[in-house]
Protein backbone atom coordinates (compact mmCIF):
# COMPACT_ATOMS: atom_id res chain seq x y z
CA UNK A 1 0.00 0.00 0.00
CA UNK A 2 1.22 3.17 -0.95
CA UNK A 3 -0.31 5.43 1.54
CA UNK A 4 2.17 8.06 3.34
CA UNK A 5 2.66 8.42 6.43
CA UNK A 6 0.65 11.64 7.12
CA UNK A 7 0.41 11.10 10.62
CA UNK A 8 3.34 10.10 12.33
CA UNK A 9 2.19 11.10 15.84
CA UNK A 10 -1.73 8.83 15.97
CA UNK A 11 -0.12 4.95 16.21
CA UNK A 12 -3.38 3.93 14.45
CA UNK A 13 -3.11 6.11 11.56
CA UNK A 14 0.80 5.40 11.02
CA UNK A 15 -0.27 1.43 10.60
CA UNK A 16 -2.12 1.77 7.93
CA UNK A 17 1.04 2.87 6.08
CA UNK A 18 2.70 -0.54 7.87
CA UNK A 19 2.51 -3.40 5.36
CA UNK A 20 2.60 -7.26 7.33
CA UNK A 21 2.78 -5.90 10.55
CA UNK A 22 2.51 -9.25 11.61
CA UNK A 23 4.81 -12.43 9.56
CA UNK A 24 3.08 -15.60 9.52
CA UNK A 25 4.89 -18.62 8.67
CA UNK A 26 4.77 -22.44 8.99
CA UNK A 27 8.20 -24.63 8.74
CA UNK A 28 6.92 -27.95 9.03
CA UNK A 29 4.54 -28.52 12.25
CA UNK A 30 6.38 -25.13 13.52
CA UNK A 31 4.60 -22.24 13.16
CA UNK A 32 6.62 -18.90 13.55
CA UNK A 33 4.78 -15.94 14.42
CA UNK A 34 6.88 -12.63 14.41
CA UNK A 35 5.77 -9.17 15.42
CA UNK A 36 6.81 -6.72 12.93
CA UNK A 37 7.27 -2.99 13.55
CA UNK A 38 10.87 -3.17 13.75
CA UNK A 39 11.11 0.74 13.45
CA UNK A 40 9.14 1.00 16.98
CA UNK A 41 10.77 -2.07 18.61
CA UNK A 42 7.46 -4.00 17.76
CA UNK A 43 4.87 -2.26 20.36
CA UNK A 44 1.58 -3.12 20.65
CA UNK A 45 -0.75 -0.87 18.52
CA UNK A 46 -4.36 -1.80 18.15
CA UNK A 47 -3.86 -3.40 15.17
CA UNK A 48 -1.04 -5.85 15.75
CA UNK A 49 -2.69 -6.81 18.92
CA UNK A 50 -5.66 -7.90 17.51
CA UNK A 51 -3.47 -9.55 14.64
CA UNK A 52 -1.27 -11.49 17.40
CA UNK A 53 -4.99 -12.96 18.82
CA UNK A 54 -6.21 -14.17 15.26
CA UNK A 55 -3.15 -15.48 14.14
CA UNK A 56 -2.95 -17.19 17.69
CA UNK A 57 -6.58 -18.57 17.39
CA UNK A 58 -5.83 -19.60 13.81
CA UNK A 59 -2.60 -21.74 14.99
CA UNK A 60 -4.53 -23.07 17.66
CA UNK A 61 -7.14 -24.19 15.92
CA UNK A 62 -4.74 -25.65 13.01
CA UNK A 63 -4.07 -29.50 13.97
CA UNK A 64 -0.95 -29.46 11.45
CA UNK A 65 0.68 -26.99 13.73
CA UNK A 66 2.18 -28.84 16.86
CA UNK A 67 4.57 -25.77 18.64
CA UNK A 68 4.49 -21.59 17.87
CA UNK A 69 7.24 -19.53 18.30
CA UNK A 70 6.39 -16.09 19.19
CA UNK A 71 9.44 -13.52 18.09
CA UNK A 72 10.21 -9.89 16.93
CA UNK A 73 11.38 -8.22 13.71
CA UNK A 74 14.45 -6.17 14.36
CA UNK A 75 16.91 -5.18 17.33
CA UNK A 76 13.98 -5.74 19.36
CA UNK A 77 11.41 -8.17 20.54
CA UNK A 78 8.34 -5.94 21.92
CA UNK A 79 8.53 -2.80 23.33
CA UNK A 80 4.93 -3.06 25.20
CA UNK A 81 1.98 -0.49 24.82
CA UNK A 82 2.91 1.92 21.64
CA UNK A 83 2.53 5.04 24.27
CA UNK A 84 2.21 7.31 20.78
CA UNK A 85 -0.64 5.10 20.08
CA UNK A 86 -3.91 6.37 20.05
CA UNK A 87 -5.79 4.67 22.81
CA UNK A 88 -3.51 6.37 25.17
CA UNK A 89 -4.13 9.56 24.51
CA UNK A 90 -5.45 12.63 27.09
CA UNK A 91 -7.60 14.03 25.26
CA UNK A 92 -9.81 17.33 26.83
CA UNK A 93 -9.19 16.61 30.55
CA UNK A 94 -10.58 12.73 30.09
CA UNK A 95 -8.71 9.86 31.11
CA UNK A 96 -8.26 6.53 28.98
CA UNK A 97 -9.91 3.36 30.24
CA UNK A 98 -6.99 0.72 30.63
CA UNK A 99 -8.94 -1.65 31.95
CA UNK A 100 -11.67 -1.93 29.42
CA UNK A 101 -8.70 -1.89 27.31
CA UNK A 102 -6.70 -4.38 28.84
CA UNK A 103 -9.26 -6.75 28.60
CA UNK A 104 -10.15 -6.32 25.03
CA UNK A 105 -6.43 -6.24 24.08
CA UNK A 106 -4.11 -8.26 25.96
CA UNK A 107 -5.73 -10.09 28.59
CA UNK A 108 -7.65 -12.33 26.25
CA UNK A 109 -3.75 -13.18 24.24
CA UNK A 110 -2.37 -14.05 27.35
CA UNK A 111 -5.29 -16.79 28.26
CA UNK A 112 -4.88 -18.01 24.55
CA UNK A 113 -1.31 -18.81 24.87
CA UNK A 114 -1.41 -20.17 28.28
CA UNK A 115 -5.10 -22.19 27.16
CA UNK A 116 -3.32 -23.60 24.33
CA UNK A 117 -2.54 -27.32 24.04
CA UNK A 118 0.65 -26.75 22.21
CA UNK A 119 4.18 -25.67 23.13
CA UNK A 120 4.95 -22.07 22.80
CA UNK A 121 8.79 -20.39 22.33
CA UNK A 122 9.18 -16.74 22.71
CA UNK A 123 12.62 -15.96 21.08
CA UNK A 124 13.47 -13.06 22.81
CA UNK A 125 15.50 -11.35 20.07
CA UNK A 126 16.23 -7.83 22.35
CA UNK A 127 14.10 -5.54 24.23
CA UNK A 128 10.99 -7.11 25.91
CA UNK A 129 9.42 -4.43 27.80
CA UNK A 130 5.85 -3.65 29.38
CA UNK A 131 3.15 -5.68 27.98
CA UNK A 132 6.08 -7.09 25.65
CA UNK A 133 7.59 -8.48 28.71
CA UNK A 134 4.41 -10.33 30.02
CA UNK A 135 4.45 -11.42 26.39
CA UNK A 136 7.32 -13.00 26.90
CA UNK A 137 6.24 -14.42 30.41
CA UNK A 138 3.33 -16.05 28.93
CA UNK A 139 4.59 -18.24 27.16
CA UNK A 140 6.16 -21.83 27.61
CA UNK A 141 10.07 -20.77 27.25
CA UNK A 142 11.89 -17.74 26.62
CA UNK A 143 15.05 -18.38 24.34
CA UNK A 144 16.92 -15.46 24.95
CA UNK A 145 19.65 -13.47 22.84
CA UNK A 146 22.46 -12.41 25.01
CA UNK A 147 21.51 -8.94 23.75
CA UNK A 148 17.85 -9.39 25.42
CA UNK A 149 16.71 -7.40 28.08
CA UNK A 150 13.49 -7.46 29.83
CA UNK A 151 11.55 -4.47 31.68
CA UNK A 152 8.73 -3.71 34.06
CA UNK A 153 8.46 -0.35 32.56
CA UNK A 154 5.01 -0.29 33.42
CA UNK A 155 5.91 1.75 36.71
CA UNK A 156 8.25 4.42 34.71
CA UNK A 157 5.47 6.28 33.39
CA UNK A 158 2.70 5.54 36.56
CA UNK A 159 1.25 2.30 35.77
CA UNK A 160 1.08 -1.08 37.59
CA UNK A 161 2.53 -4.52 35.71
CA UNK A 162 -0.01 -5.97 33.64
CA UNK A 163 -0.87 -8.55 30.79
CA UNK A 164 -0.05 -11.27 33.80
CA UNK A 165 3.07 -10.00 34.80
CA UNK A 166 1.91 -9.47 38.46
CA UNK A 167 1.56 -12.53 38.74
CA UNK A 168 3.95 -14.36 35.93
CA UNK A 169 6.82 -12.32 37.36
CA UNK A 170 6.52 -13.39 41.17
CA UNK A 171 5.42 -17.55 40.61
CA UNK A 172 8.96 -17.49 38.42
CA UNK A 173 11.24 -15.80 39.95
CA UNK A 174 9.93 -15.38 43.89
CA UNK A 175 8.26 -12.08 45.41
CA UNK A 176 11.46 -10.41 46.74
CA UNK A 177 13.11 -10.12 42.69
CA UNK A 178 9.92 -9.41 41.25
CA UNK A 179 8.96 -6.62 42.82
CA UNK A 180 12.10 -5.33 43.04
CA UNK A 181 11.71 -5.90 39.14
CA UNK A 182 8.33 -4.22 38.63
CA UNK A 183 8.79 -1.19 41.18
CA UNK A 184 12.22 0.03 40.06
CA UNK A 185 11.63 -0.77 36.02
CA UNK A 186 15.20 -1.89 36.06
CA UNK A 187 16.40 -2.93 33.31
CA UNK A 188 16.93 -7.05 33.60
CA UNK A 189 20.02 -8.74 31.31
CA UNK A 190 19.20 -11.69 29.44
CA UNK A 191 22.53 -13.19 31.28
CA UNK A 192 20.88 -12.23 34.97
CA UNK A 193 17.46 -13.18 33.95
CA UNK A 194 19.04 -16.98 32.89
CA UNK A 195 20.50 -16.92 36.32
CA UNK A 196 16.78 -15.85 37.98
CA UNK A 197 15.49 -18.73 36.06
CA UNK A 198 13.47 -16.56 33.69
CA UNK A 199 14.71 -17.98 30.77
CA UNK A 200 15.38 -21.32 29.38
CA UNK A 201 18.85 -19.97 27.50
CA UNK A 202 20.87 -17.49 26.25
CA UNK A 203 22.55 -17.85 23.11
CA UNK A 204 24.41 -15.37 21.04
CA UNK A 205 21.84 -12.63 18.85
CA UNK A 206 22.68 -14.20 15.56
CA UNK A 207 21.76 -17.61 16.99
CA UNK A 208 18.25 -16.95 18.46
CA UNK A 209 15.94 -17.93 15.78
CA UNK A 210 18.61 -20.99 15.52
CA UNK A 211 18.03 -21.87 18.19
CA UNK A 212 14.23 -21.26 18.70
CA UNK A 213 13.55 -23.41 15.55
CA UNK A 214 15.82 -26.41 16.54
CA UNK A 215 14.14 -26.45 19.89
CA UNK A 216 10.35 -25.82 18.63
CA UNK A 217 11.20 -28.56 15.94
CA UNK A 218 12.18 -31.37 18.67
CA UNK A 219 9.14 -30.41 20.73
CA UNK A 220 6.95 -31.03 17.81
CA UNK A 221 8.15 -33.91 16.84
CA UNK A 222 7.21 -34.84 20.32
CA UNK A 223 3.82 -36.41 21.90
CA UNK A 224 2.35 -32.72 21.92
CA UNK A 225 -1.05 -35.11 22.77
CA UNK A 226 0.92 -34.82 26.36
CA UNK A 227 2.87 -31.98 26.42
CA UNK A 228 -0.79 -30.32 25.69
CA UNK A 229 -2.57 -32.16 28.30
CA UNK A 230 1.14 -31.78 30.99
CA UNK A 231 0.54 -27.73 29.92
CA UNK A 232 -3.33 -27.86 31.44
CA UNK A 233 -2.19 -29.92 34.71
CA UNK A 234 0.70 -27.02 35.27
CA UNK A 235 -1.80 -24.14 34.26
CA UNK A 236 -4.53 -25.91 37.17
CA UNK A 237 -1.67 -26.44 39.27
CA UNK A 238 0.13 -22.94 38.79
CA UNK A 239 -2.70 -20.45 37.55
CA UNK A 240 -6.03 -22.22 38.08
CA UNK A 241 -7.87 -18.26 38.36
CA UNK A 242 -6.06 -17.14 35.44
CA UNK A 243 -8.79 -15.28 34.18
CA UNK A 244 -9.87 -13.83 37.63
CA UNK A 245 -6.04 -12.56 38.03
CA UNK A 246 -6.00 -11.13 35.06
CA UNK A 247 -8.97 -9.23 35.29
CA UNK A 248 -7.97 -8.22 38.86
CA UNK A 249 -4.85 -6.46 37.36
CA UNK A 250 -7.07 -5.21 34.24
CA UNK A 251 -8.88 -3.35 37.18
CA UNK A 252 -5.78 -2.36 38.95
CA UNK A 253 -4.86 -0.83 36.29
CA UNK A 254 -7.69 1.42 35.69
CA UNK A 255 -7.06 2.72 38.51
CA UNK A 256 -4.00 3.18 38.32
CA UNK A 257 -4.66 5.04 34.66
CA UNK A 258 -6.94 7.72 36.67
CA UNK A 259 -4.00 8.61 38.85
CA UNK A 260 -2.30 12.38 37.84
CA UNK A 261 1.10 10.09 38.31
CA UNK A 262 -0.15 8.11 35.19
CA UNK A 263 -0.82 11.62 33.60
CA UNK A 264 2.63 13.01 34.85
CA UNK A 265 4.10 10.24 33.71
CA UNK A 266 2.86 10.00 29.84
CA UNK A 267 3.52 13.43 29.82
CA UNK A 268 7.04 13.32 30.99
CA UNK A 269 7.80 10.66 28.57
CA UNK A 270 6.71 12.20 25.14
CA UNK A 271 8.54 15.34 26.52
CA UNK A 272 11.47 13.47 27.11
CA UNK A 273 12.09 14.98 30.44
CA UNK A 274 12.33 13.49 34.22
CA UNK A 275 8.19 12.96 35.46
CA UNK A 276 7.83 14.58 38.91
CA UNK A 277 5.55 12.50 40.66
CA UNK A 278 2.86 13.10 43.32
CA UNK A 279 1.99 10.30 44.15
CA UNK A 280 -1.66 10.84 43.41
CA UNK B 1 -36.44 -53.05 21.73
CA UNK B 2 -38.27 -50.77 19.13
CA UNK B 3 -35.98 -47.51 18.29
CA UNK B 4 -37.99 -45.23 16.71
CA UNK B 5 -35.88 -43.20 13.79
CA UNK B 6 -35.02 -39.45 14.39
CA UNK B 7 -33.54 -36.73 12.33
CA UNK B 8 -32.44 -34.78 14.88
CA UNK B 9 -31.42 -36.54 17.71
CA UNK B 10 -29.53 -39.58 18.23
CA UNK B 11 -30.02 -42.65 20.83
CA UNK B 12 -28.37 -45.45 22.37
CA UNK B 13 -28.60 -47.26 25.36
CA UNK B 14 -25.52 -49.12 27.35
CA UNK B 15 -26.59 -51.22 29.80
CA UNK B 16 -29.02 -50.02 32.00
CA UNK B 17 -28.33 -46.14 30.50
CA UNK B 18 -30.69 -44.40 27.39
CA UNK B 19 -28.20 -41.89 26.01
CA UNK B 20 -30.47 -39.13 23.93
CA UNK B 21 -27.37 -37.02 21.70
CA UNK B 22 -28.67 -33.52 20.21
CA UNK B 23 -27.61 -33.89 16.97
CA UNK B 24 -27.97 -30.90 14.60
CA UNK B 25 -24.34 -29.80 14.40
CA UNK B 26 -24.11 -27.28 11.68
CA UNK B 27 -26.67 -24.81 13.88
CA UNK B 28 -24.52 -25.81 17.50
CA UNK B 29 -27.70 -28.05 18.43
CA UNK B 30 -30.58 -25.21 18.85
CA UNK B 31 -33.42 -26.54 19.54
CA UNK B 32 -35.99 -26.48 16.96
CA UNK B 33 -39.65 -27.74 17.78
CA UNK B 34 -38.87 -30.98 15.38
CA UNK B 35 -35.70 -31.59 17.77
CA UNK B 36 -38.07 -30.60 21.06
CA UNK B 37 -40.71 -33.34 19.39
CA UNK B 38 -37.98 -35.97 18.88
CA UNK B 39 -36.40 -34.95 22.05
CA UNK B 40 -39.12 -35.77 24.18
CA UNK B 41 -40.78 -38.77 22.68
CA UNK B 42 -37.13 -40.52 23.15
CA UNK B 43 -37.27 -39.28 26.89
CA UNK B 44 -40.75 -41.17 27.22
CA UNK B 45 -39.64 -44.12 25.30
CA UNK B 46 -36.75 -44.61 27.69
CA UNK B 47 -39.00 -43.60 30.54
CA UNK B 48 -40.94 -46.62 29.74
CA UNK B 49 -38.64 -48.64 28.66
CA UNK B 50 -37.74 -51.20 31.70
CA UNK B 51 -34.46 -52.02 30.86
CA UNK B 52 -33.50 -48.29 31.30
CA UNK B 53 -33.15 -46.98 34.52
CA UNK B 54 -31.20 -43.71 33.97
CA UNK B 55 -31.24 -41.03 31.18
CA UNK B 56 -28.16 -39.54 29.79
CA UNK B 57 -28.93 -36.31 28.04
CA UNK B 58 -25.95 -34.43 25.64
CA UNK B 59 -24.50 -32.21 22.59
CA UNK B 60 -21.54 -32.17 21.42
CA UNK B 61 -18.01 -31.31 22.87
CA UNK B 62 -18.75 -27.74 20.73
CA UNK B 63 -21.94 -27.31 22.01
CA UNK B 64 -24.44 -28.70 24.54
CA UNK B 65 -27.70 -26.69 22.85
CA UNK B 66 -26.68 -22.90 21.60
CA UNK B 67 -30.37 -21.84 21.90
CA UNK B 68 -33.78 -21.95 20.43
CA UNK B 69 -33.86 -21.84 16.66
CA UNK B 70 -34.41 -18.37 16.35
CA UNK B 71 -35.11 -18.90 12.47
CA UNK B 72 -38.27 -20.15 13.62
CA UNK B 73 -39.57 -17.69 15.84
CA UNK B 74 -38.37 -14.25 14.57
CA UNK B 75 -41.93 -13.93 12.62
CA UNK B 76 -44.22 -15.05 15.40
CA UNK B 77 -46.96 -12.75 16.56
CA UNK B 78 -48.66 -13.13 20.34
CA UNK B 79 -51.21 -15.29 19.35
CA UNK B 80 -50.06 -17.11 16.56
CA UNK B 81 -47.03 -18.29 19.64
CA UNK B 82 -49.32 -18.97 22.07
CA UNK B 83 -51.92 -20.69 20.18
CA UNK B 84 -49.24 -22.89 19.01
CA UNK B 85 -48.39 -23.36 22.63
CA UNK B 86 -44.74 -25.05 22.32
CA UNK B 87 -43.65 -25.12 25.56
CA UNK B 88 -46.29 -28.14 26.03
CA UNK B 89 -43.56 -29.71 24.60
CA UNK B 90 -41.14 -28.66 27.78
CA UNK B 91 -44.08 -29.54 30.20
CA UNK B 92 -43.48 -33.07 29.20
CA UNK B 93 -39.98 -33.44 30.55
CA UNK B 94 -41.04 -32.74 33.71
CA UNK B 95 -42.70 -35.26 33.77
CA UNK B 96 -40.12 -37.73 33.07
CA UNK B 97 -40.29 -40.28 36.12
CA UNK B 98 -36.25 -41.52 35.58
CA UNK B 99 -33.13 -39.25 36.44
CA UNK B 100 -32.01 -37.86 33.17
CA UNK B 101 -27.95 -36.64 33.83
CA UNK B 102 -26.93 -33.67 31.43
CA UNK B 103 -23.47 -34.32 29.98
CA UNK B 104 -22.74 -30.46 29.20
CA UNK B 105 -20.10 -29.52 26.64
CA UNK B 106 -19.12 -25.89 24.49
CA UNK B 107 -22.13 -23.71 24.41
CA UNK B 108 -25.54 -24.61 27.13
CA UNK B 109 -27.47 -20.79 26.21
CA UNK B 110 -30.87 -19.81 26.54
CA UNK B 111 -32.97 -22.71 25.69
CA UNK B 112 -30.37 -25.17 26.13
CA UNK B 113 -29.47 -24.24 29.60
CA UNK B 114 -33.54 -24.24 30.51
CA UNK B 115 -33.04 -27.50 29.03
CA UNK B 116 -29.99 -28.63 31.39
CA UNK B 117 -31.90 -26.96 34.30
CA UNK B 118 -34.66 -30.03 33.26
CA UNK B 119 -32.83 -32.49 34.26
CA UNK B 120 -31.29 -34.22 37.44
CA UNK B 121 -27.64 -33.40 37.61
CA UNK B 122 -25.59 -31.60 35.50
CA UNK B 123 -21.91 -32.65 34.80
CA UNK B 124 -19.65 -29.90 32.60
CA UNK B 125 -16.84 -29.89 30.67
CA UNK B 126 -13.99 -28.07 31.87
CA UNK B 127 -15.29 -25.45 28.23
CA UNK B 128 -19.19 -25.21 29.05
CA UNK B 129 -20.80 -22.13 29.38
CA UNK B 130 -24.16 -21.60 30.37
CA UNK B 131 -26.48 -18.26 29.97
CA UNK B 132 -29.39 -16.82 29.14
CA UNK B 133 -28.56 -14.57 26.69
CA UNK B 134 -32.43 -13.96 25.44
CA UNK B 135 -32.52 -10.21 26.40
CA UNK B 136 -29.81 -9.45 24.05
CA UNK B 137 -32.17 -10.21 21.02
CA UNK B 138 -35.13 -8.55 23.03
CA UNK B 139 -36.99 -11.29 24.72
CA UNK B 140 -36.73 -13.40 28.01
CA UNK B 141 -36.13 -16.65 28.69
CA UNK B 142 -38.94 -18.50 28.25
CA UNK B 143 -38.76 -22.09 28.76
CA UNK B 144 -38.37 -21.94 32.40
CA UNK B 145 -35.46 -19.86 32.94
CA UNK B 146 -36.39 -17.23 35.30
CA UNK B 147 -37.95 -19.62 37.36
CA UNK B 148 -35.26 -22.24 37.67
CA UNK B 149 -32.25 -20.15 37.64
CA UNK B 150 -33.08 -18.30 40.72
CA UNK B 151 -33.84 -21.50 42.34
CA UNK B 152 -30.91 -22.52 41.74
CA UNK B 153 -28.37 -19.59 41.81
CA UNK B 154 -30.63 -17.28 43.73
CA UNK B 155 -32.38 -13.82 43.21
CA UNK B 156 -28.88 -11.72 42.52
CA UNK B 157 -27.04 -13.93 40.52
CA UNK B 158 -29.96 -15.35 37.78
CA UNK B 159 -31.05 -11.34 37.76
CA UNK B 160 -27.39 -10.60 36.89
CA UNK B 161 -27.49 -13.45 34.32
CA UNK B 162 -31.01 -12.76 32.41
CA UNK B 163 -30.49 -8.95 32.63
CA UNK B 164 -27.27 -8.76 30.81
CA UNK B 165 -27.33 -12.00 28.97
CA UNK B 166 -23.77 -12.68 29.82
CA UNK B 167 -22.61 -16.70 30.04
CA UNK B 168 -21.18 -17.24 32.84
CA UNK B 169 -17.97 -20.32 32.76
CA UNK B 170 -18.20 -23.80 33.73
CA UNK B 171 -16.22 -22.59 37.11
CA UNK B 172 -18.78 -20.53 37.90
CA UNK B 173 -21.57 -22.70 37.24
CA UNK B 174 -19.97 -25.06 39.48
CA UNK B 175 -19.41 -22.82 42.45
CA UNK B 176 -23.08 -21.46 42.03
CA UNK B 177 -24.51 -24.88 42.17
CA UNK B 178 -25.73 -25.43 39.00
CA UNK B 179 -23.21 -27.95 37.61
CA UNK B 180 -22.68 -30.98 40.07
CA UNK B 181 -19.44 -31.92 38.14
CA UNK B 182 -16.28 -30.62 36.11
CA UNK B 183 -14.40 -32.55 34.15
CA UNK B 184 -11.99 -32.31 31.47
CA UNK B 185 -13.52 -31.77 28.23
CA UNK B 186 -12.23 -35.56 26.92
CA UNK B 187 -13.91 -37.38 29.46
CA UNK B 188 -17.11 -35.66 30.69
CA UNK B 189 -19.37 -37.71 29.15
CA UNK B 190 -17.73 -40.77 30.90
CA UNK B 191 -18.40 -38.52 34.52
CA UNK B 192 -21.62 -38.65 33.63
CA UNK B 193 -22.06 -42.70 32.89
CA UNK B 194 -19.80 -43.21 35.80
CA UNK B 195 -22.44 -41.03 37.47
CA UNK B 196 -25.66 -42.87 36.02
CA UNK B 197 -24.21 -45.92 36.80
CA UNK B 198 -23.97 -45.46 40.09
CA UNK B 199 -27.89 -44.67 40.34
CA UNK B 200 -28.58 -47.63 37.85
CA UNK B 201 -27.41 -49.95 40.92
CA UNK B 202 -29.55 -48.63 43.15
CA UNK B 203 -33.65 -49.70 43.51
CA UNK B 204 -35.54 -48.41 40.16
CA UNK B 205 -38.43 -47.61 42.83
CA UNK B 206 -36.00 -46.03 45.47
CA UNK B 207 -34.79 -43.74 42.50
CA UNK B 208 -38.25 -43.11 41.63
CA UNK B 209 -39.27 -41.93 44.61
CA UNK B 210 -36.42 -39.91 45.59
CA UNK B 211 -36.60 -38.07 42.46
CA UNK B 212 -39.95 -36.85 43.03
CA UNK B 213 -39.99 -36.25 46.35
CA UNK B 214 -36.87 -33.58 45.86
CA UNK B 215 -38.55 -31.94 42.54
CA UNK B 216 -41.73 -31.72 44.80
CA UNK B 217 -39.87 -28.78 47.39
CA UNK B 218 -39.95 -26.87 44.14
CA UNK B 219 -43.30 -26.82 44.07
CA UNK B 220 -45.06 -26.81 47.43
CA UNK B 221 -44.48 -25.68 51.09
CA UNK B 222 -42.13 -27.45 53.35
CA UNK B 223 -45.32 -29.16 55.57
CA UNK B 224 -46.67 -30.94 52.43
CA UNK B 225 -43.27 -31.10 51.30
CA UNK B 226 -42.05 -33.45 54.50
CA UNK B 227 -45.80 -35.01 54.05
CA UNK B 228 -44.94 -35.80 50.59
CA UNK B 229 -41.86 -37.30 51.58
CA UNK B 230 -42.87 -39.43 53.97
CA UNK B 231 -45.82 -40.80 52.35
CA UNK B 232 -43.27 -42.39 49.86
CA UNK B 233 -41.03 -42.98 52.19
CA UNK B 234 -43.76 -45.30 53.85
CA UNK B 235 -45.09 -46.52 50.05
CA UNK B 236 -41.40 -48.57 49.30
CA UNK B 237 -41.76 -50.89 52.90
CA UNK B 238 -44.35 -52.42 50.00
CA UNK B 239 -41.56 -53.12 47.32
CA UNK B 240 -39.17 -56.41 47.24
CA UNK B 241 -36.58 -54.08 46.81
CA UNK B 242 -36.71 -52.28 50.13
CA UNK B 243 -36.70 -56.24 52.01
CA UNK B 244 -33.81 -56.87 49.95
CA UNK B 245 -31.85 -53.76 50.38
CA UNK B 246 -32.07 -53.95 54.42
CA UNK B 247 -32.29 -57.29 54.54
CA UNK B 248 -28.35 -57.16 52.30
CA UNK B 249 -27.52 -54.59 54.25
CA UNK B 250 -27.83 -56.78 57.81
CA UNK B 251 -26.37 -59.78 55.79
CA UNK B 252 -23.62 -57.45 54.97
CA UNK B 253 -23.54 -58.10 51.22
CA UNK B 254 -24.14 -56.30 47.97
CA UNK B 255 -27.61 -55.77 47.33
CA UNK B 256 -29.53 -57.14 44.01
CA UNK B 257 -32.45 -54.96 43.22
CA UNK B 258 -35.29 -55.42 40.47
CA UNK B 259 -37.36 -52.48 41.15
CA UNK B 260 -40.67 -54.13 42.63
Amino acid sequence: MATPEHNATEGEHTTMAEENILLIESKGAVRVVTLNRPDKLNSFNDELTFKLQAALKEAEKDSSVRCLIITGAGRGFCAGQDLASRSISFEAGQRPCLGDSIRRRYNPLIIRIRRMEKPIIAAVNGVAAGAGASLAFACDFRIAADSASFIQSFTKVGLIPDSGSTFFLPRMVGITRALELMLTADKLEAREALTLGLVNNVVPQDQVMKAALAFAERLSLGPTKAFGLTKRAVNRAVFPDLEELLDYEASLQEIAGRSDDFEEGVKAFIEKRQPIYSGK
Amino acid sequence: MMTLTYKNILTETEEHIGIVRLNRPQVLNALSHELMDELVKALEEFDRDDNVRVIILTGSERAFAAGADIKEMADETTIGIMLKDRFATWDRIKNVKKPIVAAISGYCLGGGCELAMNCDIIVASETAQFGQPEINIGVIPGAGGTQRLTRVAGKYKAMEMILTGRPITAQEAHAMGLVNKIAPVELYLEEAKAIAREIAKKSPIAVRLAKEAVLKTFDTSITEGLQFERKNFYMLFSSEDQKEGMRAFMEKRPASFTGR
